[in-house]
């Protein structure tokens, strides 16, 4: 148990002691050499690189350098990331054998190991962080601690302003107030829908019952999306403080977060950060001496998307199959066991003590006029840059694809952008200057959803894109209503037979009428939104979905069935070299001559393509 | 708070009189209330590498549950499952990022070469097959896991030589 | 009052109803009658179906009508063109996924979905597809389940998990493939099912049915060498006639006998004839176990489908059951002996059929301790349906049938007898009898109305020769589950307990009449029924069992007395502990 003078304390103390975190000018004799612990660089070995560094650093008894493991720092893509502070210099794609260089000419010799900086799309050497391009453009509040502090350490946290907020709410804020000050601040659910958040408190808070529970959602499904599991990684007792604060204002005094369990890293280091709080008195009964109570258990998910669902989440914390219940009832009236419950979202509580900090005027005065603050993004797909970006509201899509993500990789073309997932749509070219908001992104046919953001290239068939997402939802249908449950698999069937030149033009009417009446007809979000990439995908390439239906062609090499690769013969010079590069002897011809492809043997793999130095292959 | 303790005292103890220790412990650490049936089936998965029929019946007993509820609870949730898995149990990754990059085209090769389809296991105990959604590493992506281990910026290339590898142990 | 009643709109029409209403109930009461599926009154009200969904201005996304209630000012359109599309794709998806064999099934013409299909005009399906594949499962002698009719309502499952708490079907996997199934996909027989069939009277399509036995019964009476008795429980008289239009509860014992001697049977005999054997076995068990303190509370047997559920869920209280079989079992032990010796006949040439409300006497039936001699007490049981399937198919034009009795001398019954049709029938009957008894007197004190009426659990104190007695009947497994667990953990203080497996007994058996979705929501079928059984009791000349001459002369003839070494071997029988799962 810590008293607020003592928890004062070792925020002044540790905050001297890592200043060398944010300042490079900081005055130091120390070191840190910080290594990124995020799940993209666990799995390239970033675990074996901190062991290494360690026992280096001990066998030449160097003792003013420490190692510290962080969340993620969000350029996956350069991963496993290394950086040494206080000078902030970046390594990239450090691997555990490169730990005896950076150690002996970094940290002894006081030089910089060129061959592990990291180049910048444009080819520019880059010393540190904050000269990458990715950097540039983001604005980090939410992310804000990731890559910073050690995320199993509550006194680094606690030196970052951690539990500041909370203290404050305690001693100088009524729950009224609390609630008014998100209110203001234009703060909107980060799962997706984007409901105002302080309102939702509102009305949890003003709802009829003695027990409340606060949730929070961290069953992060959308495929390809990592913000929540980042934050939970990388700042977990930012998540936590702000449940707590969500407790004063709503009159709960107890918290469940439903994490997924394919994310082990994540629930490790929340179950650390509650057992560091509880030791703290931070949570458990009148903390900071308020009479105050609360506790947070963790709830694993078992792996169903639908789970995400507000409702179904309940249901399933409540040990039951993750089917959603029709609302109204919201569950604010009517939540978990029939209580009132406040479900938020990782990234959305990631923002409430900053909120509480610094005001609502500061947040509200980022952002556009509807949506405020910042949005984390996973950007990811055909895009340099693969990474974790936040940015302010209102960032334009050209913007994040070409200055934070560095644009198309292998020179291609832009095609579509997916947001929102399996409940989102995509973004064609034409649309690459909307700024990305809650209401202008529905506006053109997608949603914020909870920020997946894949990147398509022009090799990509829509058709087959949203084929791709149509397989997902029928796969996690929960099968509790008829539209999405059938509804779903016969638009699936309707894509299959398109992408198999089996279709007809009646089918993509068929398909419409079937994806309107599914939205409006299911009972949950998951169903509602489950037709969304169709409908965008038709809206803005009908042309292609028309080619597969009447023309029975794939302007892609996607749709194998009904795609075909033919060499011009014209621009063919008989090189061979697409010939000795296909894997099935699918080209024939003789030395010099023209080349030919035998259709019956072609797999359509693309191969020759990429190998044809006179671009004269092609479908 | 003493209810707590006469549900513990009544904690199931098994018929056959031999004691699992690992069923033991976990009727000792939960409390027979039915709203644990997840959390519980979580570490049964994580234990056995499935949820056997036995314990099944077993948290049945336990939590006053008819055994067709906890049979369609574990059909739900796709992390459980009704088999063991492989030795070498292998996923790939089918999130966005990883299908954008081709990851589709691995678990083709995958399913060529090992003969079996998504969610089974080869005939010799060796193998398995599974699709996930999002392993998180999309920066690496494709990727595909065995046993948990991420093999990243994968190809098929690489996934054939890893399964030589494998197939020769 | 006042206060509590919101004011609505719906399709135009101004309608008040009070806070709490849902929009379904409220339209109802407008005269618009919005179509369901999946609802079924107080028992599956979940909006999973979205056959119900309308229009509610202002709102995003379609209202579920059956669970949503009114609000104040709402303005609801339940055919606007938005609707009626999605109603009608949403009927189309259904029917893509549903074998259409209506031609064979035997719900054609009381099916919810070919009703709505009717109503809707479907003539083709527009988004045909893959369909989802089930075995049939007919290993049970109960129930067939053919799930490829099955449209995914849940209402079986409610009726088994939430009212009758047993839980033997589940709905399991996810998506496209999810399905109503068993553990591990075993065959009902093979798990904690107890045949009471509440399953079947939920289903509003032919996924759930009986298994028949009409094909059993056809030959016997074609063949001249079988001497066919058939007879006939309290509680078919009362619903029997619903099958041929007439309204529920129709009381039309004259008129199934004319048809069950019209279909051949060589004698048309009385099950109430058997319970008031019930009654004289089980009044004086009762008073000897009384008087000795001996396993109380004495908890009655004579529904099967409860039988087999204290079997498995609760063996260390079978103690406490009485040792009676139920009335067909007895009176089929009595018609192949001392009927048999009396009339001549080799009782190896008799062939007895019970029809009964119930489908969990099918499994009773084939029961080994249900022999005697190597002979089953009863060979064949068919349903209150199956019966009104072989007089139509009989050309039998049931409702013009002149009344007939009963066949002497085995179809004398009481008022008695006739009410174990309902819960707290058997209670009181026995309550009757055990009176007199005990009194050595006639008295005329007989209606125990404490034990009457529609609660699933009747607890009463009635005083019976100067002693208090305290006695509760409950019907419906989840309410026997109550008592049970009352009597385990020792709070329970009663001396006898009537358990009925069905919501309200017999009447509401699995093999009644089905009535739908609607019909249940605006009639209490079982008020309906109860009260029919009630009048016949109030009409009989002789209202209690003992009074009987049938029973009488049997005793003096052939039983000796209650509880003799004979009626113990005839009428009495044993229970064994039973594993709820062979999985």
């Amino acid at each position: 148990m810590k008293t607020i003078e003592e928890i004062c304390k070792i925020r002044e103390d540790k905050r001297k002691e890592l200043d060398l975190r944010v300042n490079t000018q900081s005055d130091t004799r120390e070191k840190h050499i910080l290594v990124c612990h995020g799940t993209g660089c666990t799995s390239s070995e970033s675990p074996k690189i901190l062991e290494n560094f360690r026992k280096i650093l001990k066998e030449k008894n160097i003792e003013n350098v420490r190692v510290i493991m962080t969340g993620c720092f969000g350029l996956c893509a350069k991963g496993p990331i290394v950086i040494i502070r206080p000078e902030d210099t970046f390594y990239a794609m450090v691997k555990p054998e490169d730990c005896e260089e950076i150690i002996n000419t970094h940290i002894i010799e006081g030089k910089r190991v060129d061959r592990l900086l990291c180049k910048d799309i444009d080819g520019k050497i880059v010393q540190s962080l904050d000269e990458l391009n990715f950097y540039k453009k983001q604005k980090r509040i939410a992310l804000k601690n990731c890559g910073v502090i050690n995320p199993e350490d509550i006194d680094e946290y606690i030196a970052f302003d951690g539990y500041k907020a909370l203290e404050k709410v305690l001693k100088d804020m009524t729950p009224d107030e609390v609630i008014d000050e998100i209110k203001k601040s234009g703060l909107r659910g980060r799962g997706g829908a984007g409901f105002p958040t302080g309102n939702k408190w509102e009305l949890t808070k003003a709802a009829v019952g003695e027990q409340k529970y606060v949730v929070c959602n961290a069953d992060e499904g959308d495929p390809g999306a990592f913000m929540d599991r980042s934050i939970l990684e990388g700042d977990p007792h930012s998540v936590l403080e702000s449940m707590i604060i969500a407790g004063y204002a709503i009159g709960a005094d107890k918290g469940y977060i439903y994490v997924r369990a394919e994310y082990p890293i994540a629930v490790h280091r929340f179950q650390i950060a509650i057992d560091e709080a509880r030791e703290y008195g931070i949570l458990g009964k009148n903390i900071f001496g308020s009479s105050m109570s609360f506790d947070v258990e963790i709830r694993l998910g078992a792996g169903a998307f639908v789970c995400g669902e507000e409702t179904a989440l309940l249901e399933s914390i409540e040990g039951k199959r993750g089917q959603p219940r029709v609302k109204p009832p919201y569950p604010a009236q009517c939540g978990l066991w029939g209580k009132p419950t406040l479900i938020n979202n990782v990234e959305t509580f990631a923002n409430i003590t900053r909120i509480i900090l610094n005001g609502a005027e500061w947040y509200s005065s980022i952002g556009t006029e509807k949506s405020k603050g910042t949005k984390v993004f996973a950007l990811g797909g055909n895009v340099n840059n693969i990474g974790l970006v936040e940015v302010p509201m209102g960032t334009t899509l050209r913007e994040i694809v070409y200055d934070i993500g560095g644009g198309i990789p292998n020179r291609r073309e832009f095609k579509a952008a997916q947001t929102g997932g399996p409940s989102g749509g995509c973004i064609p070219k034409e649309h690459l200057d909307t700024p990305i908001d809650y209401e202008s992104l529905k506006e053109i046919g997608s949603m914020m959803g909870s920020g997946g953001m894949i990147i398509m290239d022009d090799t990509k068939c829509m058709v087959s894109l949203a084929k791709f997402y149509l397989e997902f939802t029928v796969s996690e249908s929960c099968g509790k209503c008829t539209p999405c449950r059938i509804g779903t698999k016969r638009m699936l069937e309707i894509l299959q037979k398109l992408c198999d030149g089996k279709g007809e033009e009646m089918d993509i009417y068929r398909l419409e009428k079937l994806a309107l009446n599914i939205q409006r007809a299911s009972i949950c979000g998951l169903g509602q939104s489950a037709p969304n990439p169709v409908i965008s995908a038709m809206k803005y390439f009908r042309e292609e979905f028309k080619e597969h239906a009447i023309d029975k062609t794939c302007r892609t090499l996607e749709c194998k069935a009904i795609s075909k690769i033919i060499i011009n013969e014209e621009k063919c010079k008989g090189c061979g070299l697409c010939q000795r590069a296909c894997p099935v002897n699918a080209i024939e011809g003789k030395d010099r001559e023209k080349r030919v492809i035998n259709q019956d043997k072609c797999i359509k793999c693309g191969t020759c393509l990429t190998n044809c130095p006179f671009k004269a292959i092609g479908n | 708070m003493d209810e707590n303790k006469e549900l513990k005292e009544k904690r199931y103890t098994c018929k056959c009189g031999k004691k699992d220790e690992f069923l033991t412990k976990l009727f000792d650490t939960y409390l027979p209330i039915k709203d644990n049936l997840i959390q519980m089936l979580n570490e049964v998965q994580e234990h056995y590498g499935y949820v056997p029929k036995d314990v099944q019946m077993e948290l049945s007993e336990f939590l006053k549950v008819p055994v067709a509820e906890i049979y369609g609870v574990v059909t739900f949730y796709s992390r459980f499952t009704l088999k063991p898995k492989g030795k070498y149990s292998i996923s790939v990754c089918l999130g966005t990022a990883c299908f954008v990059k081709g990851s589709q085209k691995i678990m083709d090769r995958l399913k060529e070469r090992l003969k079996i389809d998504e969610g089974e296991t080869t005939k010799d105990g060796k193998f398995s097959i599974e699709a996930q959604r999002c392993v998180g590493a999309c920066g690496l992506a494709p990727v595909f896991t065995i046993n948990g281990k991420v093999y990243g910026k994968a190809t098929v290339k690489m996934l054939d030589e890893v399964l030589d590898k494998l197939e020769q142990e | 009052m006042e206060k509590d009643l919101v004011t609505l709109t719906i399709d135009g029409q101004k309608v008040q109803a009070p806070k709490g209403t849902t929009i379904l109930q409220a339209a109802k009461k407008a005269g618009i009658d919005i179509p369901t599926l999946c609802f079924l009154k107080e028992i599956n009200e979940v909006g999973d179906c979205r056959m119900c969904i309308v229009e509610v201005e202002g709102r995003r996304g379609f209202a579920t009508s059956c669970i949503q209630t009114v609000e104040e000012g709402m303005v609801v359109h339940t055919h606007s063109p938005n609707v009626l599309e999605a109603r009608h794709v949403i009927l189309d998806l259904i029917i893509s996924n549903h074998s259409k064999d209506c031609l064979t099934c035997t719900r054609s013409g009381n099916c919810e979905l070919q009703a709505l299909a009717n109503k809707f005009n479907i003539s083709t399906i527009e988004f045909e597809g893959e369909r989802t594949k089930h075995k049939i499962d007919d290993v049970s002698p109960s129930i067939v389940r053919d799930f490829n009719k099955c449209i995914l309502c849940r209402r079986c499952v409610s009726a088994c998990k939430k009212v009758q708490k047993v839980g033997a079907i589940d709905c399991i996997n996810r998506g496209f493939e999810s399905c109503i199934s068993t553990a591990y996909d075993k065959s009902l027989n093979d798990v904690n099912c107890t045949n009471c069939g509440q399953c079947i009277q939920a289903c509003p399509t032919g996924a759930l049915h009986e298994r028949e036995n009409i094909n059993d019964v056809w030959p016997k009476l074609k063949d001249p060498d079988t001497y066919v008795i058939v007879q006939t429980a309290p509680a078919v008289r009362v619903a029997l006639g619903e099958e041929f239009g007439m309204p529920i509860g129709t009381n039309v014992t004259g008129k199934m006998v004319t048809a069950l001697k019209r279909l051949g049977f060589n004698k048309v005999f009385d099950t109430n004839t058997g319970a008031d054997f019930t009654i004289m076995e089980e009044a004086n068990e009762f008073i000897d176990r009384f008087k000795a303190n001996d396993n109380l509370p004495m908890i009655t047997s004579c529904s099967p489908g409860w039988i087999k559920y204290i079997e498995m869920n609760y063996p260390e209280l079978l103690p406490h059951l009485s040792s009676c079989k139920s009335p067909h079992e007895m009176f089929g032990a009595l018609l192949k002996t001392y009927y048999a010796q009396k009339e001549n006949i080799d009782p190896k040439k008799i062939y007895v059929v019970s029809v009964m409300p119930c489908i969990a006497k099918k499994f009773e039936r084939q029961r080994t301790e249900m022999q005697n001699d190597g002979m089953y007490d009863v060979d064949a049981v068919i349903t209150t349906r199956e019966l009104s399937r072989m007089i139509k198919q009989a050309n039998i034009e049931f409702t013009s049938l002149e009344d007939t009795n009963f066949d002497s001398p085995m179809g004398e019954a009481t008022g008695a007898a006739a009410i174990f049709g309902t819960t707290g029938g058997v209670m009181e009957a026995a309550l009757r009898t055990a009176q007199d008894v005990l009194t050595g007197q006639d008295l005329k004190k007989i209606d125990f109305e404490q034990v009457r009426g529609e609660q699933g659990i009747k607890r009463a104190t009635v005083n019976i020769a100067g002693k208090e007695l305290k006695v509760v009947a409950a019907s419906g497994l989840a309410n026997a589950q109550k008592i049970m667990e009352e009597i385990k953990s020792g709070k329970a203080d009663y001396q006898f307990v009537e358990i009925m497996a069905c919501p309200g007994g017999c009447i509401m058996g699995g093999g009644q009449p089905i009535k739908n979705s609607k019909i249940r929501s605006e009639v209490d079928v079982r008020k309906l029924r109860a009260d029919s059984l009630y009048s016949i009791d109030e009409k009989s000349v002789i209202r209690k069992s003992h009074e009987n001459p049938v029973i009488k002369k049997v005793y003096e003839d052939f039983l000796e007395k209650p509880g003799s070494e004979i009626a113990h071997k005839l009428l009495h029988t044993k229970y064994y502990k039973r594993e709820k799962y062979n999985i």
